[in-house]
């Protein structure tokens, strides 16, 4: 390893052959702005088009500013950051960004959250002295996610996202000078596209460009409607992320506070997603045991590996992908799914409520659970079982509204019986927790012993694409986890080519699992955060005495007064669903 | 961009394929791809965009960001005499643009299209390297130069009796 010795700014210091100019001024503290390079360390991404030119520095010998993020620093290089011309030339770069971008901070989706709006403020632009044409583009409204690309400063993240890290690429950079824009291929719209609505070109957009579709106002006309009935569930990585948008420090739990925000809110019945959670075990696990055992017993029909189904992204990116695989994914609906199709049914007939008097919401930390809720065959008779799904930002965004101090709120516990759960349901919200909870109930409805100890340490981590193997008292199973599409993507080839030897596989969309969905509070570039709220989820399994799926009291209630046993008729017809070849399906110029 | 799936015809896709094949079927080709099904099908529609994503194994939104970016490229029929002007540096002080507009009002259409017949489409290009004849004009593989306003409708003249 080659050290190299600089100045920045009058200091001097020491970093590796290689380091950009940026990354040495950052191990002195001095953090130079940008608003198109990204690093997220954990995920291994590095997006660094040098295309912003806000963080240009001076270096001696050198005629042109520099950029610093895509500049090596050089051995006796000496750099200065803020001299005259700097803040010159970084102002008017800014300026001539903003001369080309709407005004209507005030009524801007990501207003007190937009990178551009805090550059502005940090440094204190007060007029733009470029007048001229500004760009225009028809806004894109899909089920999950609003394009208005007049808010696009072409920092191109979102490319970076769905091409390099989620394989997607749906987003590419089209035309060239002033109509160069960020757009689906043809310029559809989204809904037109291969776009999984996994939500991570929201999650790193700098701007409001890249915006969820919000339900909030639905969500209020429902609460304000004395005639519904309103239930609501909040998905397990909402507990570990809510605090963030209230000011705590990133993996602090809020799951009491957040109870009683919801209750404050109104809601009728506050639920968790867990309980369905715990329910997608049972049937997913089943599902899992069934194939297994056939598989070992020698029976060449059974297809292997099992694939998790939880994750709408996931189911998106298969459907359009892997048309000729849709028998391996399992059957199971999601846990909001589930949770919708109980409540519905099961809840409301034991509240005597009808269908169409109850209105089920969910928090989720994902905006492609917007789409998933509008699957035609999540619905009976135009009803859907989930009504409305908000983002855990559009929940903190209504709690704010409401003028409820969050942070002052006592502790509450979720309503009885679909709030019920175990720890096993809790860590879904993180890569490598679905296959874990299925593996501690599988492990003990396969073998009929009890599992001394549950927590399967191999299966966690944050690596994109891990394997383990798990002993099944004497039989190896074989487990593959990936989150990101393309991990996803690297996975289901080697499936796919028969080099895969896997018994069981789960995927998540998005880095990190749900605790790093598309819905959640920005990370801004600190991929840190997501390892702060895996730790929390973890440590809310541990704080729970039931830690296995199959004996939460209310899921065992609900199969003996209602579904019979897991892969029951009744239970197929409510929790499992089918898959669609999306691809041949995809009319281009419709 | 029309609303009709444009129906391509089977034994110019086996061309493309083949093409791509020469090309070893590479990303890093997309743009030589590009060049050469321009050649075969005379421009870029989408239909032509998906096949070359295909083959190549990249997004088409991919393609479709090179074929925007690259003027060159064209997602837009040309006529059977294609006119470019040159609006490079030494034409353009020498009246390319006017000469341009000429052929605008003439023809009745903006640069990048074609006239309702198919006979002729404008494009503008950069330089042909035959800066001596400033400014110059091509239609199809035949280059006039030193074009005047006035000479413009002797040019135009010269395709009249080809119809």
């Amino acid at each position: 390893m080659e050290l190299i010795k600089l100045t920045i700014d009058n200091r001097t210091v020491e970093v590796e052959k290689g380091t950009t100019i940026f990354h040495a001024a950052k191990k002195l503290g001095i953090e130079i702005p940008t608003l198109c390079y990204m690093n997220l360390k954990d995920l291994n991404i590095e997006h660094k088009p040098g295309g912003c030119r806000i963080c240009v520095v001076e270096v001696e010998g050198r005629r042109n500013l520099a950029p610093s993020c895509a500049t090596e620093c050089m051995e006796g290089m000496v750099v200065k950051t803020h001299t005259v011309r700097v803040l010159n030339a970084r102002r008017t770069v800014l300026e001539l960004i903003i001369s080309d971008h709407p005004f209507d901070c005030l009524i801007c989706a990501k207003s007190g959250n937009c990178d551009l709006q805090s550059l502005a403020i940090k440094l204190g632009v007060r007029d733009i002295p470029f007048q001229g044409e500004k760009s225009t583009y028809k806004p894109d409204f899909s089920p999950a996610i609003i394009r208005d690309m007049d808010k696009c400063i072409m920092c191109r993240r979102c490319e970076t996202m769905c091409n390099d890290f989620q394989t997607v690429g749906v987003l590419s950079g089209i035309n060239r000078g002033f109509e160069a824009v960020v757009a689906p291929a043809f310029e559809r719209d989204l809904d037109h596209s291969e776009c999984t609505y996994c939500g991570q070109c929201v999650a790193v957009c700098p701007t409001g460009a890249l915006t969820e579709v919000d339900h909030t106002k639905n969500v209020i006309a429902a609460l304000s409607d004395s005639k519904k009935t309103v239930v609501v569930q909040t998905a397990p990585a909402v507990r570990a992320a809510l605090g963030e948008e209230f000011g705590l420090e990133a993996g602090t739990l809020v799951t009491g506070k957040m109870v009683a925000a919801l209750r404050q809110l109104g809601f009728d019945y506050v639920f968790d997603t867990d309980f369905a959670a715990d329910l997608t075990i049972m049937e997913e696990g089943t599902e899992l045991l069934d194939r297994l055992t056939r598989h070992l017993g020698g029976d060449k029909e059974v297809k292997l590996p099992i694939l998790t189904s939880c994750c709408p992204g996931w189911v998106n990116f298969f459907e359009y992908n892997y048309p000729d695989m849709m028998d391996v994914p399992s059957t199971a609906r999601s846990p909001q799914q589930m949770f919708g199709a109980i409540a519905k049914t099961y809840f409301a007939e034991k509240i005597n409520v009808k269908r169409e008097d109850m209105v089920v919401v969910s928090i989720m930390p994902c905006v492609a659970k917007k789409y998933e809720c509008t699957r035609e065959e999540f619905a009976t008779d135009g009803n859907p079982d989930v009504d409305f799904s908000i983002s855990t930002r559009e929940l903190a965004h209504f709690i704010k509204s409401a003028n409820i101090n969050f942070n002052a709120l006592p502790d509450e516990d979720f309503d009885k019986p679909l709030g019920e759960s175990t720890g096993a349901a809790v860590i879904f919200g993180t890569t490598g927790g679905v296959i874990e909870a299925a593996a501690r109930t599988a492990y003990e409805l396969h073998t009929g012993k009890t599992l001394e100890k549950v927590d399967f340490e191999a299966l966690r981590g944050f690596d994109g694409i891990r394997s383990a193997s798990v002993d099944f008292d004497g039989v190896d199973i074989k487990i593959g986890i990936a989150h990101g599409l393309g991990n996803a993507r690297k996975m289901l080839d080697d499936v796919k080519a028969g080099r895969s030897e896997f018994h069981a596989i789960e995927i998540m969309a998005c880095p990190g699992g749900c605790i790093g969905g598309g819905g959640q509070p920005l990370h801004h570039g600190d991929s840190s955060v997501l390892r702060a709220r895996a730790k929390a989820i973890y440590s809310e399994d541990e704080s729970k005495v039931l830690r296995k799926s199959h004996e939460n009291p209310s899921i065992i209630k609900l199969y003996e007064e209602y579904l019979g046993k897991p892969g029951s008729e009744k239970a197929h017809h409510l929790l499992h669903t089918h898959y669609f070849d999306k691809k041949s399906k995809q009319v281009l110029l419709d | 961009m029309t609303s009709v799936k444009l129906k391509l015809k089977e034994s110019d896709v086996q061309k493309l394929k083949e093409v791509a094949k020469s090309f070893n079927n590479e990303a890093g080709e997309l743009i030589n791809v590009l060049h050469k099904a321009q050649e075969i099908f005379g421009y870029l529609p989408a239909e032509v965009q998906e096949v070359v994503a295909q083959e190549l194994n990249v997004p088409v939104a991919k393609v479709y960001g090179v074929v925007t970016f690259y003027s060159f490229f064209t997602m837009l029929p040309r006529g059977r005499y294609p006119i470019s002007i040159c609006t490079g540096t030494a034409c353009y002080v020498r009246g390319a643009e006017k000469v341009l507009d000429e052929f605008k009002r003439i023809l009745k259409i903006p640069v990048g299209e074609t006239t309702s017949d198919g006979k002729f489409s404008i494009t503008c290009l950069r330089c042909v390297g035959a800066c001596g004849l400033a400014p110059v004009v091509m239609v199809g593989d035949k280059t006039y130069g030193r074009v005047t306003t006035d000479g413009v409708k002797d040019i135009l003249k010269e395709y009249d009796t080809e119809d």
